[in-house]
């Protein structure tokens, strides 16, 4: 018995990249039915592109303390053709901070949204699956996880680790994952129930197979969904920590340069093009993620459609 | 009954428990928390008064065990900074951060509501092509950029009002009731309340849009039609009253997350309020007003959170039922 059953079976291997690759099929046919998904897609398209080339797009170093030919501190430049947005208070150039601050953002977002839908996946697959004492045990978790106030908490992380940008990775997975856990777990309390899963127990599978191969792809459109908020919220959680000034100071983000045009009064001379585009950056990035989100509720819950 | 007794364990517990992760956090903290009082001057003897004075002296189990009393009779300890027990500075400010949030929350909730079910009536229009993704800009600009840019223009730009704090230096009044009411007070409270309030009406927009397209199409509303009514009367006496209860739902936890999350509008615009004393406290290393500024902004959160179960339990009779 045992013998056939390591015939008819691929590798471990393969039969997880074949789970993964069917889930991203289902997940991959949204966008094509979908505008404001496939708009968000375009969106994230471009900034992606710019992070990846940041480096040649730049004009200026942007941590780069700029003179003009007189020697004088290149300060409080407005928009021109040698400085696109013009320099900041320190003679630094605008342009090439924001098109740096893509990068940052974008790193700081995914690997949030990857961290946050992994372990939200995985506790809601495990809570949804066995029920019982560990489903308790998880959702008292999440009942704690969600009664702790969410900035409040990442900037007494902030302050107590190193600064870096990676505090705001850690406060995001450590509070933000009950929010897909649920409703992962929710799901999967249905699906355990249906037909093809009693088909899977009744031809000998364990327990982490049914989850892992017949459960998960079904599930992974919601983890896709919850994915695509999480980026935005990563990337305003990580701009608001560096405003208030917990954020690292050796690296280029949209939060640095808000921080640094409030602190050197921007403001009250009026330098819009100082602190106006990166604002406009952030939301452009966030709202790509609702459209995307959008795209997939419209899937995943028909009902919205009519 | 026995809901509510289940509900009100579980906010116990779940204040227990945040508590609890608090307290293993600032003891296990890198640096001695009693940086801010040790300075060249401090004889050794000294340091171990102010050792044994914090409790520091004891184990980590007597060390739990007293701030956990100590927090059950209010006792937050001492500020650093302030020299001063840290209920009192909390207390101060806290009125502050309670009025901005509960003047943004009213003014978000009430345009939320009414464009949320105009949203709805006007279905598949021009006004929901432009409207739905406007809101959704409002939800995706960061709060604190918005009130710079409102600040810029409002307060620098065109000086109407004033750019920070919540009042002008110098000014004095007989009681707070008067503070509060005054011109002064109030025009210091409009931008951060503004500001807030855009990016709060994002939510119970989109909540009353969507429980009014759901409850459209309910039965009774069929009924409703065929009794010939008019739709004004159906949108606003029928569908409305039933799609309002999650969006007052949604305004009780609103409280809860608003009070915490006002961290960043209390800076950019200096209000004297519990956000702004907590990045203070923390950027100061004044531990135990950080504490006591968290735990009170826990305190609202699931407190709220609570209220807002209770009531929502109270209120919907399906719900009721359901769960018993």
């Amino acid at each position: 018995m045992q013998h056939a059953d390591e015939i008819a079976l691929p590798g471990r291997g393969a039969r997880i990249l074949l789970s993964i690759s069917r889930g991203l099929v289902s997940a991959s046919a949204i966008p094509r039915r979908d505008p404001f998904a496939f708009a968000g897609l375009l969106l994230y398209l471009i900034f992606v592109l710019v992070a990846i080339f940041a480096d040649s797009l730049v004009t200026h170093d942007p941590r780069e303390i700029l003179f003009d030919a007189n020697y004088d501190l290149a300060r409080n430049l407005p928009p021109g053709e040698a400085h696109l947005l013009g320099t900041t208070y320190s003679g630094r150039d605008i342009f090439s901070q924001l098109i740096m601050g893509t990068r940052g953002a974008l790193i700081v977002g995914v690997t949030a949204a990857v961290c946050v839908v992994t372990i939200g996946t995985i506790i809601g697959l495990i809570s949804g699956f066995f029920g019982g004492l560990i489903d308790t045990l998880l959702m008292r978790l999440a009942d704690i996880a969600l009664g702790v106030p969410f900035l409040p908490f990442v900037i007494v992380l902030a302050a107590f680790l190193n600064p870096s940008q990676w505090n705001v990775v850690l406060g995001i997975a450590l509070l933000l994952w009950p929010q897909s856990a649920r409703v992962i777990r929710a799901q999967v309390m249905s699906l355990r129930e249906r037909s093809f899963i009693e088909a899977a127990r009744v031809t000998g599978a364990g327990h982490w197979r049914i989850i892992f191969v017949h459960i998960a792809p079904n599930i992974l459109s919601l983890s896709f969904l919850y994915a695509s908020i999480a980026v935005g919220w990563a990337i305003l959680t990580e701009a608001s920590i560096s405003f208030l000034g917990f954020g690292p100071s050796d690296s280029v983000t949209w939060g640095y340069m808000l921080q640094d045009a409030y602190a050197s009064q921007a403001l009250g001379r009026g330098q819009y093009y100082w602190f106006v585009p990166p604002g406009f950056c952030i939301i452009a990035v966030v709202v790509a993620g609702f459209f995307i989100s959008r795209g997939y509720e419209e899937i995943l819950f028909p009902k919205l459609k009519d | 009954m026995a809901y509510f007794l289940k509900r009100f364990a579980h906010m116990i517990f779940v204040l227990w428990a945040v508590a609890t992760i608090l307290f293993v956090m600032f003891r296990t903290m890198p640096g001695t928390p009693l940086a801010a009082f040790i300075d060249n001057t401090t004889t050794a003897e000294q340091q171990d008064a102010l050792i044994r004075q914090f409790g520091l002296d004891k184990s980590f189990g007597e060390q739990y065990w007293l701030f956990l009393s100590n927090l059950m009779q209010g006792d937050l300890g001492q500020s650093f900074f302030f020299k001063k027990p840290v209920v009192e500075v909390v207390m101060e400010v806290f009125p502050n951060s309670v009025i901005l949030t509960l003047t943004s929350l009213t003014v978000a909730y009430l345009f939320g509501i009414v464009a949320g079910a105009y949203l709805s009536w006007r279905r598949g229009s021009w006004v929901e092509g432009l409207g739905i993704p406007a809101v959704l800009m409002t939800r995706a600009a960061p709060e604190f950029w918005l009130g710079m840019v409102l600040l810029a223009f409002f307060s620098f730009h065109l000086g109407w009002l004033p750019s920070g704090g919540a009042n002008s230096s110098g000014s004095d009044w007989s009681s707070g009731w008067e503070r509060v009411t005054s011109l002064d007070y109030l025009s210091h409270l409009a931008l951060p309340a503004i500001t807030l309030a855009i990016y709060l009406q994002g939510l119970p927009l989109l909540l009353m849009r969507s429980n009014m397209l759901n409850v459209l199409q309910e039965e009774f509303i069929t009924m409703a039609r065929m009794k010939g009514l008019s739709t004004w009367t159906i949108v606003m006496r029928h569908a409305a009253r039933n799609a309002l209860l999650p969006v007052a739902t949604a305004f009780a936890l609103g409280i809860g997350g608003a009070v915490g999350g006002n961290v960043v509008v209390e800076t950019v615009f200096s209000w004297p309020g519990i956000g702004r004393l907590l990045v203070n406290a923390v950027a100061s290393s004044d531990y135990p007003l950080a504490q006591g500024a968290f735990l009170m902004i826990t305190a609202v959160l699931v407190v709220m959170n609570f209220i807002a179960d209770v009531s929502y339990h109270l209120l919907d009779p399906r719900v009721r039922v359901a769960t018993r």
